[in-house]
This record gives structure tokens, sequence and C-alpha cells, in this order.
């Protein structure tokens, strides 16, 4: 994995949102949704980034499709940079990074029938040669995600849930594009469809090779999909690992409250749970230091001044903790081990 | 035995609709016994919350019929007037709802909220109400009481907007509570919040909980006994244990498969989640045989032609399918 091409490269990347206030609209403060953020996808990769609402994971997400200008940062794509480019360059290099929405009745147009809303993008990037190609296209996105081919002519209306998710993915695939972002692409659905859908994603995954940036809160699902993950918390991202690292040893303790929050579909499971106190503090005014500071169990006098930065350990498990410049046998992380799966 | 606090006998609530009726609820009985958390599990569409509604009598009648009996403390709640339900209502029975955002009223303040039921139900003065309504917030952890009792919903987070409807529940010391999805618009670290809350609260209060969610994780956490529905009728129902450890209805097991647990990566569970093919039925057919034979891997003839009844499988297991394995019932 490590020796495929990097599709998507993404380097202290910032967002923040105005607020306006006042007669004139005048920036009285800003969000700070995503606060220097940095990750790259390789391709036949998926990345997941995590967190709870308000850490600015769909921010990266909208970031990197460059659905509205960023703050700073740099996004590279297939090797070009976009984050400064035009509009009208970066039209045609849409195609390559395309993205699935979380709920399927509003990200289907109503008026518009499945042919069309899966043709659009071919229509828009000139993929078709002819009339007859672009049908041929259509029909094979829709057999790609076993979908009849007599759905192109019906209406979103008379799809479930689940089918409706499915030609958003075969609209995204339609593209040919080289990343798919999913945005809670899964979380609106049923359990039972649900695990459709997951097996589909992991399926053309395999199949054409796609990169993956898997925006999602459910950990349980995330760990079923990606390969790596990023924890966000507060616009930052405390900890990226592969997931049998992250999973097994969080190496932070925003992680590990959050894996052990979880509740696990089995009633003979007995766990140390970390309730954390509190809600996570506005984005507007971030605490000072280390931004998990105000809810970290084992906060130290350091934490409140003085901000982590990601750094690895020995296997390239990266996390933003002070706790790791203490002696090992004092770092509390070391001793709790994988919390949340001590019944297996 | 005793009488158990709530029993639900056949229940049944339809919808008349422009096309047909909505068999929503289709002859549905279960009970809970006083003190006891009871979930009822199942997907969008399966009547879990319909059914959570019948028994507050929250179903607009028409186009909603309710049928059957609900038994609370011995009386038959269908059968009582309107009056003497609102006696009921947020007094011995409460209710939390899921979205604690758009189910307290965003032009009142928090504590005339929740001495609202006080006043109404215990004939409290304003300021009593107010007294009580802060030791409540007190009592489901929200820090300074006594000045969030005047701030407005939208003051507040969501974690802390459901603690709001858990101290109004609680107000009037119920004996039954109704938790419809409770943290399902949570986040993780505030659902675990929320959920130990509701065992702590349990402890202390002792009231019973139908716990009303779709999240077998939740289930797992907190439930003791379990009802799964699918389609308007019950097709399982056992303690929560002998449910997870041996599921007998192939819908519980289809459901239990495909959810991933977390972990996978360390077991090496990584396989693939075990789907259960195709759609819920729609419920405005009568559906002939198993309400689950479409979606069956293992439906025969005889599950396409006749329902199977709620059969007993095990001591206190209960699954309607024609096919699970019956162990000897020992004494």
């Amino acid at each position: 994995m490590s020796s495929a091409p990097v599709v998507l490269e993404v380097s202290d990347l910032k967002k923040h949102f105005p607020i306006r206030g006042g007669l004139l609209g005048t920036p009285v403060g800003h969000v700070y949704a995503v606060d220097g953020v940095s990750f790259s996808i390789r391709r036949g990769e998926t990345l997941s980034l995590v967190g709870e609402s308000g850490c600015g994971k769909s921010t990266v997400g909208k970031s990197v499709l460059r659905l509205f200008p960023l703050t700073s940062g740099q996004v590279v794509l297939d090797g070009k940079r976009i984050d400064d480019m035009p509009a009208s360059s970066l039209r045609m290099l849409r195609r390559k990074i395309q993205v699935v929405f979380q709920d399927p009745f509003s990200s289907l147009n109503p008026r518009m029938r499945v042919r069309d809303v899966i043709a659009e993008p071919i229509i828009n990037f000139g993929l078709a040669k002819d009339r007859a190609d672009l049908d041929r296209r259509v029909a094979h996105a829709l057999d790609t995600v076993r979908l009849p081919t007599d759905a192109a002519g019906r209406w979103p209306h008379e799809f479930s849930g689940g089918q409706r998710q499915r030609i958003g993915i075969a609209r995204a695939l339609a593209a040919e594009p080289d990343i798919i972002v999913c945005d809670e692409a899964v979380s609106a659905l049923d359990v039972s469809v649900k695990a459709q859908i997951v097996n589909l994603m992991q399926d053309l995954q395999k199949e054409l090779g796609l990169a993956m940036l898997f925006i999602s809160h459910d950990l349980a699902i995330v760990e079923h999909m990606t390969h790596r993950v990023a924890v966000m918390y507060l616009g930052k991202i405390v900890e990226v690992a592969d997931k049998r690292s992250l999973f097994g040893a969080p190496r932070h303790p925003y992680t590990e409250a959050l894996l052990s929050a979880v509740p696990v579909p089995d009633p003979t499971a007995k766990r140390d749970r970390i309730v954390l106190q509190g809600d996570v503090p506005s984005p507007i005014r971030p605490p000072s230091g280390c931004r998990f500071h105000t809810r970290c169990p084992y906060v130290m006098d350091r934490c409140r001044k003085e901000e982590p930065v990601l750094t690895p350990d020995a296997t390239g498990h990266l996390a933003a903790c002070h706790l790791h410049d203490l002696p090992a046998s004092q770092n509390p992380l070391n001793k709790a081990g994988p919390t949340a799966f001590r019944a297996a | 035995m005793t009488e158990p606090l709530l029993s639900v006998e056949n229940l049944q609530t339809h919808f008349r609709t422009p096309d047909g009726v909505n068999r929503a609820v289709d002859g549905v009985s279960f009970h809970v016994n006083a003190g006891e958390t009871v979930a009822i599990v199942g997907e969008s569409g399966c009547g879990k919350s319909v059914t959570s509604m019948s028994i507050l009598r929250l179903i607009p009648e028409p186009p909603g019929k309710i049928a059957g009996a609900i038994k609370f403390e011995g009386r038959d709640l269908l059968k009582l007037s309107d009056k003497e339900m609102r006696k009921i209502r947020g007094n011995s029975i409460s209710m939390i709802f899921q979205e604690p955002m758009t189910s307290l009223n965003p032009v009142l303040t928090v504590g005339r909220q929740i001495g609202e039921t006080l006043r109404l139900h215990q004939g409290m003065s304003a300021a009593d109400a107010e007294k009580k309504a802060i030791e409540m917030l007190e009592l489901v952890g929200i820090p300074e009481p006594a000045r969030r009792v005047r701030e407005y919903p939208h003051q507040l987070s969501g974690g802390m907007r459901q603690r709001v409807m858990i101290a109004i529940a609680l107000a009037c010391n119920p004996k039954l509570l109704i938790a419809d999805e409770p943290t399902t618009a949570l986040d993780v670290t505030i659902q675990a919040q929320i959920l130990d809350l509701m065992r702590d609260l349990k402890r202390r209060v002792g009231a019973a909980i139908v716990l009303i969610t779709h999240d077998l994780g939740v289930v797992a956490e907190v439930a003791e006994r379990v009802v799964v529905m699918y389609a308007g009728r019950k097709v399982e129902e056992a303690p929560v244990r002998e449910l997870f450890a041996s599921p007998r209805h192939p819908y519980t097991r289809g459901l239990l498969g495909s959810v991933p647990k977390l972990g996978s990566s360390l077991t090496g569970h990584t396989e693939r989640l075990a789907e259960i093919p195709g759609l819920v039925p729609s419920l405005k057919n009568k559906i002939q045989g198993c309400v689950f034979a479409g979606r069956c891997s293992e439906a025969t003839d005889l599950c396409r032609a006749v329902a199977p009844a709620l059969e007993m499988k095990g001591a206190n297991h209960m699954a309607a399918c024609h096919y699970s394995v019956k162990e000897s019932v020992a004494a």
C-alpha cells in the first residue's frame, strides 16, 4: 500500500468562518472550524476522519472538494495544487474527486430521472463519445452499484434510502474519479441496509482501486471499512494511525475515551468506560494549549499552556499529546491498554 | 407471579391513508414489570415508535386507530377518557423523545417547562415548582442549576437539552418512563454520559423503562429484556444475554450480524458484514405468511403461506419462526 501513488495531499489546511455582526456586518470573530490539518491518501486506500459533531471533519471534506475557498493551506490532487486554482481550471479537475453525501433524500434532484442524475457528470466532463456511449456508461454505473438497468427510467422517489444511496454512489463513479469523499455516507441508513452499502463500497474500492476519504462518527463502521484513521477534535487532528494500531492502543486520551464510549452489542462485555465530563468547547474560542485539556482525565499544567504537536512513535503512529514526553512508566495511556475490547 | 406494571395485549395501531390501511403495529403483546428495563428494537418503520406513542395514546385518531388493550396498573388505558389520560401522561408514565431540540419549547425557560408538570399534576406553587426544578436539574447533572433554570433551550448544548428532557420526565416520579431513541441524536461521548445517567437514575428512582432504539449497542448496555419488532409484529423476545448469545429468529440473527463490532481489527473479524437482502415489506397490504419470509434465506413454502405464531423456544425466550429450534424447556 505504501508504494501506491499519493492521490490527495493536504497540508496545514485552515478554514475559519467569519462571524459577522453589527450594522455593517464586519467580522466580530471567527469559527476556527479547521485549524491546521495535514494528511495524505494513496491510491486504493481509505482514510477515515472521525470525531464528534463540530470537530470540523465535514469542513475538511468540503475544503478538499473546494466547495468554498480555503483560509490557508495546500491541497494537492494528483500532483496539482487545487487550493488556489481559479474555478475555470478547477472545473475539469473536479472529475477526479467526487462526493457521496449523507442524506440520500436531499442529495438527489427529485425532478431528474435516475438516468439524468447519473448522466450529468458524464456529460459535464465530456466522457461520452456519443449518445450510445452515454447510455452504455449509465447502464454500467447502475450495474456497478448492483441496481437493475430499468432503474434508469425511474424517479428518485421510487427508491428506498439504501437504493438512493446506491444511485448517489453511481453518480460519483460515473465521473471515473480517483478519490471519493464519503461524508457520513451510511449514517442515515438502517442497520441492515447500512451493511449492504458498506459491503458495496468495500467491493467497489477493491475493484476500482479508488482512494476514499471516509468521514464518519460511527467508530465501529470506520474500523470495519478503513485502512487508516485520523481522529479530529475541535478543528485539529489529534491522532493518526493504521486502524489496528489506533483501535488497539490509542495514543491520545480523546481517542481512548471515544473508543470506550461506543456501546458494544455484547451484553457480557465488561469495559472500563471513561466518561468525559462536559461538552466540546466552542470553536469560536478554542481553549489555550491542548484543545482537549478542558475534558482530559490526565490533564497536566503543561497542557493548559503549550499546544502539543503530532509526533510519531517508533511505528509511525502519530499523536499530539504531552503525555508521551513522560517516562513510559508514568504515562497513563500505556497502562490503560485497549479499553474497548477487554472482553474479547 | 405479581401483576406486571404494564401489559400490552394484541396492540393494533392502524392508519387510514388514501391508498389503504397502514398496519403500523399489527398484534403486538409484551409486558413490563415494575423497575425493569425493556428494549424494543427494530429498524425504521417496524412500528416501535408507534407502539410507544400508542401506550400514551399520542396517536391522533383519526387517521390512527388503536385496538387491543394496554393495561397499566390494572387499568386499560385505551378505555380511559381524555381527561383521565391527561392525568397519567407526564405523571405516572412519562416520555423522553429523540430530538431534544424540537421537543422543548423554545420560548419558555427550562425551569418553566420542568415546573409545568409539577404544577399541573402536583398543584405546586410557581415558587415551589422552581425550587423543585433546580433540584431536578441537579439530579440530572447540570452544573449551576440555579442559573440554568432561567435559561432557554437554545442556550444549552444537545446533551444538556436531553438532560432537561429527562428532568421533565422524572419530575413527577413516574412509574414508567418511555424513552424513544433518547441518545440517537447525540455524539458518542455525550451518549455515554446520558446512558450512564439513565442507569444511575434508574437505580435511584426505580422507574421501569421502555427503551425504543435501533442501536444494538445501546440495547446490550442498558436493557434487561429485549423485544425485536419487524414490520409491525413482534418476532422475538428474550432476556438480553440470551438474545445476543442465541438469537432464534433469522431477522434477529441478520440484525446482529450486520453491525460491525468495535475491535474487529484486533480479533481478526474483518470479513464482510452479513447483509439482509431486500427491503422491509409495505405495511399497506395484509402480509400472507411470515412477515420476514421475503428476505429470509431459509424461507420455505410453509413460511410464505402460514404466519408462524410466537412460541416459547427456551426459558423466557419467544420467537415467531417455523424453523427455529426449540430448546427443551427445563422447568
